[in-house]
């Protein structure tokens, strides 16, 4: 049914319809709003039987996650940004064990500076982990991915992450087309684990593994994410064949027939993207953009074939690798060896700053004209930077610079930086 | 029920050998039928107090449920010697995580219990010192408050021995460890710190706690059956010298355990709801060098430079654990000794 609804109540509305059996939670903005929700789904006898914990931490959030799966039942929970570093061990842990935990990543910066606004540091900082890491572009897809995710986990073992734009996404009402309770049931089988814990069949899981076998279990869960570049397609199809809605899948070519510049993205900036894609073709440009929606595994050859033709590569990213760039067009790169073409990076809406269109359509004004340097970091206030340079090396002290930064923002309506220095 | 003879050497000790009682009252580990939820062959170092400890308390929880039990381990010594893949000790199921992580990953493994509808299977968790009043303090915490249906045991051997004996939060002061090397004005760990985890699980008002040592086994499994007779969260606190981070004796470690008792350095108590219900007088009292000086964790208190000032002060603290649980009781001591 179509509703005008928010994005964290879609997603915990089709949360609860996969019938998750346990649910762990610990508050984390732009995440709140969806295990709120669950929480009371959970204790209105709404969703049910279904136990919602209340932890004391994302560490203990998904360790409770790791005891509920490896006891067979479905555990979900959600989390984003500092969060999700705190729970890192756990998370790796949860991929090594194998454990078809999903969880909803609220995509947000890390600090320091502390900054609660929308990026995908959080995700890159897992990409290693063994995690599926899928991304969404709307609340539609959102919601539908965690069906899909649940379906994908427990076919290949693995824990699933759906990443979606905090704020941009969790916080944004929109229409979405909340699934059926029995569709749900037909497309998601009931959780039937390969190993759990049981009295009847006593198992030991979590052996300590040395040099003589690590890297075959390793290569192992490589092949498992290689097998779900085969399976993600075929789970959207039959989705997409079941509700008519195009959901999920590796990649996702806009315009990219013929295309000189290719864009490729993650996640909800794809639409602003796209507006900006259909301007400047309507202007004669002759450009494309890609979402990459299975993020982990990297669905290379897929890549490779739709950016082929481009002669230029884009890729924008909310993300970088601090001293060398970026994180997404390195597996871009890697994705593109053999074939000729100019690939560019840029680094765009760090800690929530807007991706206009209008910023858009310059980029891709300036990349047909060739202009476009190999690393950009987009609408970045260089006078800011190079002030705060300057006072920086006035000085042998070492120390932060965010506040000098801000009341260098404030400079311009408020006292001269020099003074208050 | 099918038994073997099992010999029981006691010395200087009131302790009642196994033989002398009745069937029912006897230890599991005198049953054939015992489920021996750690099996032999694991790597334990001889005289390890953490394998002998954990081997009677699963045994009794085995028997508490009548073998309904899942086991949630931190890492450390017990998980690293029971489960060299593909090898496992555990007849009984299993399960490792992290370091920090066991009382959350046993909250989860309770929880699918719950929804499952698996009311008889219960759940118990255990950790080293390290795992429980360091780095998987939070998560213990946390269990505790929100009251989860986990037993969590604390093989409580003073340091992380696993990583090469080092200082935990457990570490009794002037104690000497990789950490806190013998050197120096203040030999040993300091005065001052450590956490008292046991009053820190009363202060949850969690329905149990308790303290055993290796030294009272058929206390320690009766503290497991009665913990196994209520829900909720409980703690136990197992003291288990390590021969290897203590330099004492692996034929000592029985000994070592009845000294830390006996010296009132660790005091055997129950609680329930809070509020102290029990406590394991000292028979026959010692002073603490008695227990200080067969351990080279010590040495450097007895050699060539004495320190009975830290001595006293040790003294001191065992002399507040007498008082506060009202370990020595005269009258009491003097009508047992009298039957």
């Amino acid at each position: 049914m179509l509703r005008q609804i928010e994005g964290s109540r879609a997603v915990a509305e089709t949360v609860a319809l996969c019938r998750p059996e346990v649910v762990c939670a610990y508050p984390i903005s732009p995440q709140t709003h969806i295990i709120e929700a669950v929480g009371a789904m959970v204790k209105a006898g709404e969703l049910a039987p279904c136990e919602f914990i209340n932890v004391e931490s994302e560490f203990a959030a998904m360790s409770v996650a790791i005891g509920a799966s490896a006891t067979g039942a479905r555990a979900y929970t959600a989390t984003a940004s500092q969060g999700l570093l705190f729970m890192m061990e756990a998370v790796h842990n949860a991929a090594g064990l194998g454990l078809p935990i999903v969880m909803t990543l609220a995509n947000r910066a890390i600090g320091a500076p502390i900054n609660i606004w929308n990026d995908h540091s959080d995700a890159m900082a897992v990409r290693d982990s063994g995690w599926i890491q899928l991304f969404a572009e709307s609340n539609q897809e959102a919601a539908d991915l965690h069906v899909q995710a649940f379906r994908l986990a427990e076919e290949l073992s693995v824990p699933v992450m759906v990443c979606m734009d905090g704020f941009i996404l969790t916080h944004a009402v929109e229409g979405v087309d909340i699934l059926d309770q029995s569709f749900v049931d037909s497309f998601l089988p009931p959780y039937e684990p390969r190993q759990v814990l049981d009295t009847n069949d006593p198992v030991s899981i979590g052996a300590m593994v040395g040099p003589e076998a690590f890297e075959e279990v390793k290569y192992l869960a490589h092949l498992r994410q290689l097998d779900a570049l085969e399976r993600i397609p075929a789970i959207a199809k039959e989705f997409a064949d079941a509700t008519g809605r195009d959901s999920g899948g590796l990649v996702r070519p806009y315009r990219t027939e013929d295309a000189d510049i290719i864009i490729v993205a993650l996640g909800s900036v794809l639409g602003t993207i796209k507006d900006a894609v259909d301007i400047r073709r309507e202007a004669g440009e002759s450009v494309g953009v890609v979402g990459i929606t299975s993020f982990r595994p990297f669905p290379a050859e897929a890549v490779r074939e739709v950016l082929c033709e481009a002669r230029q590569v884009v890729v924008v990213e909310k993300a970088f690798s601090i001293g060398f760039g970026g994180v997404l067009s390195t597996d871009v790169a890697m994705a593109m060896q053999g074939v000729e073409t100019r690939l560019r990076t840029v680094v765009a809406g760090l800690g929530g700053r807007s991706i206009t269109r209008r910023s858009l359509e310059e980029l891709i004004g300036t990349a047909g004209r060739g202009e476009l340097e190999a690393l950009t970091f987009l609408d970045l206030d260089h006078g800011a930077v190079e002030r705060e340079r300057t006072r920086m090396s006035e000085t042998r002290r070492s120390g932060p610079s965010a506040e000098n930064l801000l009341r260098d923002r404030g400079a311009a309506v408020t006292a001269p930086v020099k003074e208050q220095a | 029920m099918t038994t073997q003879p099992v010999h029981f050497y006691q010395i200087g000790s009131f302790a009642v050998g196994n033989r002398l009682l009745s069937d029912g009252e006897r230890t599991v580990q005198s049953n054939l039928d015992r489920a021996n939820s750690i099996d032999s062959g694991h790597r334990a170092c001889q005289g390890c107090g953490e394998a002998l400890g954990a081997r009677y308390a699963l045994d009794a929880a085995m028997r508490a449920t009548n073998g309904q039990i899942v086991a949630v381990n931190a890492t450390g010594c017990l998980e690293v010697f029971s489960t060299p893949y593909p090898e496992t000790s555990w007849r009984i199921p299993w399960l490792h995580s992290l370091f920090g992580n066991a009382p959350a990953v046993a909250t989860g493994v309770a929880a699918a219990l719950r929804v499952k509808g698996k009311k008889d299977v219960r759940v118990v968790a255990q950790a080293g010192d390290g795992g429980t009043v360091d780095i998987g303090f939070g998560c213990l915490s946390g269990m505790f408050e929100r009251n989860d249906d986990v037993l969590f045991i604390c093989y409580d051997n003073e340091g992380y021995m696993n990583t090469g004996v080092q200082r935990s939060a457990a570490t009794p002061p002037a104690a000497r460890t990789a950490t806190t090397e013998a050197v120096g004005p203040e030999p040993g760990n300091t005065f001052g710190q450590g956490k008292d985890l046991p009053r820190i699980a009363m202060a949850h008002d969690i329905p149990y706690v308790a303290t055993a040592t290796v030294a009272d086994l058929h206390d320690l499994e009766r503290k497991v059956e009665r913990a196994m007779e209520i829900h909720g969260a409980r703690y136990l606190h197992v003291l288990v010298p390590c021969p290897l981070g203590w330099g004492s004796a692996s034929n000592e470690t029985i000994h070592v355990a009845r000294l830390a008792k006996e010296s009132g350095l660790f005091p055997v108590f129950e609680a329930e709801g809070g509020v102290v219900t029990s406590v394991s007088k000292i028979r026959r009292q010692v002073p603490v060098e008695d227990y200080l000086s067969i351990q080279r964790r010590y040495a450097h208190l007895f050699g060539k430079h004495p320190r009975p000032d830290v001595v006293a002060r040790i003294q001191a603290m065992a002399d507040q654990n007498i008082a506060r649980y009202g370990l020595v009781d005269e009258q009491a001591d003097s009508k047992e000794m009298a039957q």
